[in-house]
């Protein structure tokens, strides 16, 4: 018989070893491509189009165009998904039909990124004739993180006290009044939480964008939204197994700033969040 | 000793007041629940009226259907007429906001909005359509002094009011609710969540407020009931038991239900 | 919740005041029927007589309520059981100051004797109590409260002087009886009035000091 003192101790390094084991592939990730990458960095290297057939230069454009895609998919995807999460979980009648559409968008979380990719060609770039550009692109990322926006949202929305409902409605407020001042301001925190992780995620695709927007090689930004533009994920791809000969610092380098760009944007999404929750929020 | 004192002016027996809430026959359902059954009563004006029970008698219920509070759970019906000035708030062309505006409601755990003292009080003018600045820092001074507040928070106006102790945002909702100037006031359980020293407080508070509103509160705590109340009724399995005053009800009331539920010896 | 609480206690103790005030009107004019020989008198005490036991009742029911309504406890308690006790005192009193008046009209009826002096002042003494007893209720006073106990003694010692004064003036006279048996119930019930000072003396120290100086009051001294 094991005491009981010591089977908690035996439970307690089995529960650490595994954390442990968790965080290894993360550390050895960032560490390899610290240690492999970190000499490609420099102000050129970030600042300059990529020469010689991606083989030298730095990857401008693509931040630039990853920025603009991040930015866009969310301005799309935002507005929409938090009106759908409103209306799903205020106004939706709870019957079969508001069922299947919430079985849908948690499904619609599950498709392949690349079927997001083809469907944006079919739709965005072939029939509505945006071609493959910046609009398309953001469409196409939109459609892609729209669920994960909307189940947060409506999430947070749900988990608005309904006390603060109640006390809005006593004081003669109408619904909408309590929707927009109580309960929408209220669940901000948590729509803005869906928000980081669908920044994350549009980021760092590379499917979708595949057919809709990715220019193989630009050497130049993007003029106007029916502009094709570069994409950190996709020059990655393209420079890591497209192109011969392309010089082992430049693909980890790139690799370096995709991933400190994704933690970038979310930690401005955090400390967004962190201050919000902090200060008052109507 | 030289006292002369008057002879007290016999004011037991007063005009008959018209009663501000008259309830006929209310009968509510839950889905097939019948939760309330065949309530009538009669609500005086400017006077506290308070409503015991056990858990689950129907109070509650009783209470949110007088800003039709209740509106909000789906599956609800109700039968039977409540007056409130003679209007019935149930019928076909009353106004729901209105009617809330009228009765405002204090609620079992102070739920002030997660803003701003001032924004709290505010919230209630604005949505009523009121934007004037001055108007509404007035009317919020005004309102913190009816909830005997402003002399703890006068300086503090803006700082959030979940930062105030669990007291002081119940008598901010207090507060809150009086800003919009109702007539009536709802309360349901409003000390349950309070410390005795918050609870004293919260009694004294309403005892002022009877002068000007006619209040209603549902209490768990029969000697509050007994404490602060000018009216009592007793609800059981959604029967409205006995009702008449208070001090009739606790010296000497007519149901023996009545009786071994304020004297404990209940079930 | 003090406030309103304190607002009732201090208009319930008002109304005893009041009612107290009554009590000392009607000794007053019940002894000075005796006193002036002035018959026209009895129908104000009689009067007041009614008065003093509605209020009663009143004040009775109002302490109840306050019991009722407002648990109270210690000083709040104890002045509320003591304050009926107090009224019923009072109300004793009244019915004793009505006793004086009908006995004075049938001594006031017949000629006067010799013993009247001592009787006017042991009425004197039986008021002084009363008042002393009802200021000490008043002002929450226990030391003025003690000097009624102590005061107590005197009353029965004029009792005792009048009663063997009248009984030896009615031996010698026996014409006098009628008018004797009346003067003897007077002191009586003047005596018994002191007594009733007494108990609100001791209710007093009750609410003060939260002790029951009752039967063995003066024994500890």
């Amino acid at each position: 018989m094991i005491s009981a003192r010591i089977s908690q101790k035996i439970a307690f390094a089995v529960l650490l070893v595994f954390t442990i084991i968790v965080l290894v592939p993360v550390i050895a990730i960032l560490g390899v491509l610290v240690k492999n990458g970190i000499s490609s960095i420099s102000w050129e290297f970030l600042s300059e189009m990529p020469r010689q057939g991606m083989r030298a230069g730095g990857i401008f454009p693509a931040i630039v165009g990853t920025l603009l895609l991040v930015v866009g998919t969310v301005l799309v995807a935002l507005p929409v998904g938090v009106c759908a999460a409103i209306y799903l979980s205020e106004y939706a009648p709870k019957n079969r039909l508001s069922r299947i559409v919430r079985l849908s968008i948690v499904n619609l979380a599950g498709v392949p990124s690349i079927v997001h990719g083809l469907f944006g060609l079919g739709l965005f770039v072939l029939f509505f004739g945006f071609g493959t550009s910046l609009l398309a692109g953001w469409l196409t990322l939109a459609v892609l993180i729209l669920p994960v926006i909307i189940t947060a949202a409506e999430e947070s929305l749900r988990a608005v006290p309904v006390e603060l409902r109640e006390a809005s409605y006593a004081l003669g407020a109408t619904k909408w009044q309590t929707v927009r001042k109580v309960v929408l301001p209220s669940a901000l925190p948590g729509i803005i939480t869906g928000a980081i992780l669908g920044i994350g995620r549009a980021a760092g695709e590379t499917a979708p964008i595949l057919f809709t927007v990715a220019a193989f090689y630009l050497p130049h930004l993007p003029g106007s939204i029916f502009d094709q533009v570069m994409a950190l994920p996709y020059h990655l791809y393209v420079i890591a197994t497209q192109v011969p000969n392309v010089p082992k610092e430049l693909q980890y380098g790139t690799a370096l700033v995709l991933m400190t760009l994704v933690f970038g944007v979310n930690l401005v999404a955090i400390v967004i969040r962190y201050f919000y929750l902090r200060t008052f929020r109507w | 000793m030289v006292i002369t004192l008057p002879e007290r002016v016999e004011s037991m027996t007063p005009m008959k007041k018209t009663p501000k809430v008259v309830v006929e026959n209310l009968n509510f359902y839950y889905g097939k629940l019948h939760a309330l059954k065949n309530i009538s009563i009669e609500i005086e004006q400017k006077e506290v009226t308070a409503l015991i029970g056990p858990s689950g008698c129907g109070k509650s219920t009783f209470l949110r259907c007088l800003n039709r509070m209740n509106d909000i759970i789906p599956g609800i019906r109700v039968e039977g007429r409540i007056l409130i000035d003679g209007c019935d708030i149930y019928s076909r062309k009353a106004d729901v906001i209105q009617l809330r505006r009228k009765v405002g409601m204090v609620f079992q755990k102070p739920n002030p909005f997660p803003t701003s003292i001032y924004k709290n009080i505010a919230y209630g003018l604005k949505i009523g359509g009121q934007h004037s600045k001055s108007e509404i820092e007035g009317i919020v001074e005004e309102a913190l002094k009816g909830a005997a507040l402003w002399n703890e928070v006068k300086d503090i106006l803006h700082k959030n009011a979940t930062a105030l102790s669990i007291g002081q945002q119940q008598r901010l909702c207090i507060a809150r609710c009086l800003a919009i100037k109702p007539e009536i006031v709802l309360m349901d359980e409003p000390t349950s969540a309070l410390d005795p020293i918050s609870t004293c407080k919260v009694e004294e508070l309403i005892l002022d407020l009877k002068s000007n509103y006619t209040i209603v509160i549902v209490t768990h705590n029969m000697q509050q009931a007994a404490r602060i109340s000018d009216r009592t009724g007793f609800f059981l399995l959604g029967e409205l038991i006995e009702y008449g005053e208070t001090k009739k009800i606790f010296t000497n009331p007519c149901d023996k239900r009545t009786e071994d539920y304020i004297t404990g010896r209940f079930g | 919740m003090e406030k309103h609480f304190d607002k009732e206690m201090s208009l319930l103790k008002e109304r005893i005041l009041y009612m107290a005030a009554l009590v000392e009107k009607q000794i007053n004019f019940a002894c000075r029927i005796l006193l002036e020989r002035n018959d026209s008198l009895v129908d104000e005490v009689k009067h007041l007589e009614e008065q003093v036991n509605r209020l009663q009742l009143e004040i009775d029911d109002t302490t109840v309520g306050l019991i009722a309504l407002h648990q109270p406890v210690a000083h709040d308690l104890r002045f509320l059981v003591a304050a009926v006790k107090v009224v019923a005192e009072l109300e004793r009193v009244g019915d004793h100051a009505f006793n004086i008046a009908r006995f004075a009209l049938s001594v006031i009826s017949q000629q006067q004797i010799e013993p009247m002096i001592d009787i006017k002042a042991m009425a004197a003494v039986a008021q002084k109590m009363l008042r002393e007893s009802l200021d000490a209720f008043v002002n929450n006073d226990p030391v003025l409260a003690k000097t009624v106990l102590l005061e107590d003694d005197k009353a029965d010692a004029y009792r005792d002087k009048i009663y063997s004064e009248i009984i030896t003036y009615m031996k010698e006279n026996p014409s006098s009886v009628p008018v004797g048996v009346p003067l003897l119930m007077i002191s009586r019930n003047l005596e018994r009035i002191s007594d009733n000072a007494t108990n609100i003396a001791e209710e007093v120290i009750f609410i003060v000091k939260g002790k029951d100086v009752r039967h063995h009051a003066l024994d500890e001294k």
